[in-house]
């Protein structure tokens, strides 16, 4: 059972990782390296003269990259690892888990890690005005877990009541409301950071998509290997 | 028999479930989340771009 969900989530972690980076590093990184211009103050935005939409932002650095894609890997490794774990328990409970419906728990996955926090507390470019990472934190794991729970109650349930609950988990934390910055001093433009929210969110999604597909597969075809019986 | 061998599966593999949900949780808290200065720079970029908060 360990092993089934070990090399699942390897497998698919790695693979998902590995893509989720390149895709990242083409779509989202020049616009966080765009925004660093301003961060830094080498660009002003609202200067004396405007300021030109096109920048030389440099190609890829062979350190810094390098640490995004190992970085990228380990954190949908990790991802993946939950994913399946989670789908290990499904079909504990006869749910059947294949690379279709692995599809699904993509988008699972996704609404609750991405979505669901980020409606509040948008992807960030560098230099945004934002209240103490910590608070942030404990506010970000406590969104995941409700979006999570909520999910879960609204695939598995079989009545209005955990759909219910389902419901209240999901809107919660946002009528609760995530930690906000004093005042707004951000330097980057607005048309910048609302690229870099999209752009993550994306990106987010397509990885999570292929996490789910590649997860679904790998635990179906592990399951098949080890002579597990297969629902019909 | 099948039946059987089932049930007893189910009964014992909640741990393996549970051991890797943590692993999992673990990986992502020490990559995404921890502030310590050198964690940070390293991962940044992923950071900003998966949606944790940074900084």
């Amino acid at each position: 059972m360990f092993t089934r969900i070990l090399t699942s989530a390897l497998f698919a972690g790695a693979s998902a990782g590995l893509i989720a980076s390149l895709l990242q590093l083409s779509f989202v990184q020049p616009v966080l390296l765009h925004a660093e211009l301003y961060e830094s103050g080498e660009l002003v935005h609202f200067g004396a003269q405007a300021v030109s939409a096109h920048q030389d932002l440099g190609g890829f650095d062979a350190m810094r990259d390098g640490l995004s894609i190992f970085f990228t890997i380990l954190i949908y490794s990790g991802y993946a690892f939950i994913l399946v774990a989670l789908m290990a328990l499904a079909d504990q409970r006869g749910a059947e888990i294949t690379a279709r419906n692995g599809l699904v728990w993509g988008v699972a996955g996704f609404v609750t890690v991405h979505l669901a926090p980020g409606v509040s507390l948008a992807p960030e470019v560098p230099g945004v005005a934002a209240a103490d990472v910590y608070i942030r934190q404990v506010w970000w794991f406590a969104t995941v877990a409700c979006a999570g729970v909520a999910l879960w109650l609204i695939a598995f349930g079989k009545s209005w009541v955990p759909w219910g609950i389902a419901a209240i988990l999901l809107i919660a934390p946002h009528a609760i409301g995530a930690p906000e910055p004093d005042s707004f001093t951000g330097p980057v433009p607005t048309e910048i950071a609302a690229l870099f929210a999209a752009r993550a969110f994306g990106v987010g999604l397509a990885a999570w998509v292929l996490l789910g597909l590649f997860a679904g597969y790998f635990w179906e075809r592990e399951g098949a290997r080890e002579g597990v019986p297969q629902h019909s | 028999m099948a039946t059987r061998t089932v049930q007893a599966e189910a009964q014992s593999s909640l741990l393996p479930i549970i051991f890797s949900a943590i692993i999992g949780i673990a990986v992502i808290f020490v990559s995404g989340h921890v502030q310590a200065g050198a964690l940070h720079d390293a991962a940044h970029d992923v950071r900003h771009a998966t949606g944790f908060p940074c900084h």
